[in-house]
């Protein structure tokens, strides 16, 4: 039997496979398609202290292989959250993460210790790579001061595991990486979305009301991976990563670039059962490697 | 009502005109309840421009032969794709989604369609004549050779015709047509493109009638876990995906 099962600094998840957040709702939207128990952890909507009527429509694009979102962290506050949505979903038998996003560092604060105080809930995911916000959001995510010192301020209110989401839309994604590994987060999870725009060149207009979003898809993927690999090589806090995985394949890639798990997102619209099938084909490719542990995978990429 | 994904064969592709063809699919499954205005979201194989699915009403469903008819317009690479498929082909599927039309019962009701907004009105307007409601609908369309399956909607009530260029039936919009200035009618239903639906809704909020009308946002899931197809309502924005696409108009902002 081969043994799916990952400890991310004391987090440990039944397989690597997440979902990834603001792709899966609450769970509750993939009941009819999938057993979400067999995942090894799902990743809430991005919720902040208050509520957010996000952006207007249209807040999404079509792309080659992939899309531009501005959703712009639509969510009914923390409050609603731990008053009426948790209650709900907490009999989930998996690890359940909520993805904290702020425009201040005391949104991030009151948002996250109010979470602490939740059982069912094993960790956040600190998001300061949000693109879709004017204030705050990514703007926290691309300076290692910024990205220190948000890390710095909740990880003294929080004392679960702390994992810290980081932008892609930086020059160098290990200084950040290492940042905030500094500051005391548990993982770092990698990649948002990056940063685009659509043109629609009949009308000369945006197809975007925002006009720039977040890209994710199978377009996003080798640049993903090489920031995997980058941070691999740069921190000893496990790596969650993300960015345009579709199937199994690309999941073990992220694995063998040195994530210890991986997040699944866009590829939930297109497959809502990807999540249970990427869990089986893992299986079925250790079982054709001969590989025991997953754990052995991790970073097991071959440089002559 | 259990979302499903499931494939589905082609069973016959009928070209209607230059730009319209419907798409009749069988399940290998039985098909579950369908509701008037759900839609489906297919999968478009093998193309890099087609990458989420595309939403597309439910025409109309036959229990008998397990199957769903798709009324479907060219527009671009995924419509385009679909008007090539063949008997035996396969189609993957993401059903039944969204909420519904309400359905009165005796009532005297109007459908209005126009372009491939007529796609969902003719399994409304089977549905609310077995609820017992007199059925008068509206087709708004360019030219007579636009005005296809009128038999198919003449079995369940009235059919009129709209035509910009005049070739048949009353010249202009659906909302122009005499039988809305001589008769009155309970309840208004209508789905095509926005302006058309304003009209619609204005129409009707004169009459002081209820008036349902279907959106037809951009979406990429179809289930309710982006958010990306809102619409802003007097109570927010709703997805139209799962709080839609139908929505009674007094609840827009419109
Ligand atoms: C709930 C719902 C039900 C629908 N029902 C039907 C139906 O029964 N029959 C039918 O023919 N079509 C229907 N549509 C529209 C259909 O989904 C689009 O025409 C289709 O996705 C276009 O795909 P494409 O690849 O051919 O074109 P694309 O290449 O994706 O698009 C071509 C052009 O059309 C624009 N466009 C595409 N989709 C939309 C949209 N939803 N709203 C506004 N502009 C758009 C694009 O921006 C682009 O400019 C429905 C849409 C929704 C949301
Ligand atoms: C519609 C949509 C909404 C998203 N919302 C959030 C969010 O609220 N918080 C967040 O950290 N990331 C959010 N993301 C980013 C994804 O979690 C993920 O990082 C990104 O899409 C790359 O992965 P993918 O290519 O597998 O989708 C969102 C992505 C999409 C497509
Ligand atoms: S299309 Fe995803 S929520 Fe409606």
């Amino acid at each position: 039997m081969v043994n799916l099962e990952v400890n991310l600094k004391g987090l440990s998840l039944k397989n690597p496979v997440m979902t990834a957040s603001g792709t899966f709702g609450y769970g509750e939207e993939f009941d009819d398609f999938i057993d979400i128990d067999r995942l090894g952890g799902i990743l809430v909507k991005g919720t902040t202290r208050h509520h957010r009527e996000g952006n207007p429509y249209p807040r999404m694009a079509e792309t080659p292989s992939g899309m531009l979102n501005a959703v712009g962290l639509q969510n009914k506050g923390v409050e609603n959250f731990c008053n009426d949505i948790y209650p709900r979903i907490k009999h989930y038998n998996t690890n359940i993460l909520v993805n904290v996003s702020g425009s201040t560092i005391e949104d991030y604060i009151e948002t996250a210790s109010m979470i602490n105080e939740l059982d069912r809930i094993p960790a956040i995911e600190l998001n300061i790579s949000c693109p879709n916000v004017k204030e705050g959001g990514m703007a926290f995510g691309t300076s290692c001061v910024s990205a220190a010192s948000v890390v710095k301020a909740v990880r003294k209110v929080y004392n679960k595991h702390l994992m810290v989401k980081l932008s892609p839309n930086v020059t160098d994604i290990s200084e950040i990486a290492k940042a905030v590994e500094a500051e005391g987060a548990d993982s770092v999870s990698l990649i948002n979305t990056l940063l685009g725009m659509a043109i629609d060149a009949e009308s000369r207009r945006p197809l975007l009301s925002t006009i720039t979003g977040g890209l994710s898809g199978p377009c996003v993927k080798p640049v993903a991976l090489r920031m995997v690999w980058q941070v691999f090589r740069a921190i000893n806090i496990p790596i969650i990563g993300l960015g345009g995985i579709m199937n199994a394949k690309d999941a073990i890639e992220f694995i063998l670039a040195g994530a210890s798990a991986i997040q699944i997102g866009t590829a939930n619209f297109i497959d809502p059962q990807v999540t249970v099938k990427v869990v089986e084909g893992i299986k079925e490719y250790m079982i054709r490697h001969k590989v025991q542990n997953i754990s052995d995978l991790v970073g097991a990429l071959e440089i002559q | 009502m259990k979302k499903l994904v499931q494939d589905f064969e082609v069973l016959h592709r009928e070209e209607l005109n230059d730009e319209h063809f419907t798409l009749e699919i069988r399940a290998y499954e039985p098909l579950p309840e369908i509701k008037p205005g759900q839609f489906v979201n297919v999968l478009v194989e093998n193309s890099t421009q087609t990458f989420l699915r595309r939403p597309l009403s439910i025409h109309f469903v036959d229990y008998e032969k397990n199957s769903i008819k798709l009324y479907i317009k060219r527009i671009g690479e995924g419509t385009k794709k679909l008007g090539t498929l063949v008997s035996g082909d396969k189609l993957n599927l993401v059903f039944p989604l969204g909420n519904q039309y309400s359905i009165p019962s005796s009532s005297k009701t109007l459908l209005i369609g126009g372009g491939c907004g007529v796609a969902p009105l003719l399994y409304l307007a089977k549905h609310l004549k077995e609820a017992g409601n007199e059925v008068t609908t509206i087709l708004g369309v360019r030219s007579a050779i636009d005005a296809v399956e009128m038999d198919a909607y003449k079995a369940y009530g009235r059919i009129l015709v709209t035509t910009e260029d005049g070739s048949l039936g009353d010249k202009g919009y659906p909302t122009q047509h005499s039988i809305l200035t001589n008769e009155n009618f309970d309840y208004t239903f209508t789905c095509g493109p926005e302006p058309m639906m304003k009209a619609v809704a204005r129409y009707a909020k004169e009459k002081n009638i209820p008036c349902e009308v279907s959106l037809e946002n951009t979406m990429a899931c179809g289930f309710g876990a982006c958010l990306c197809c809102v619409t802003p309502t007097k109570t927010g924005n709703k997805c139209v995906c799962t709080e839609g696409p139908v929505f009674n108009i007094n609840d827009l902002t419109w």
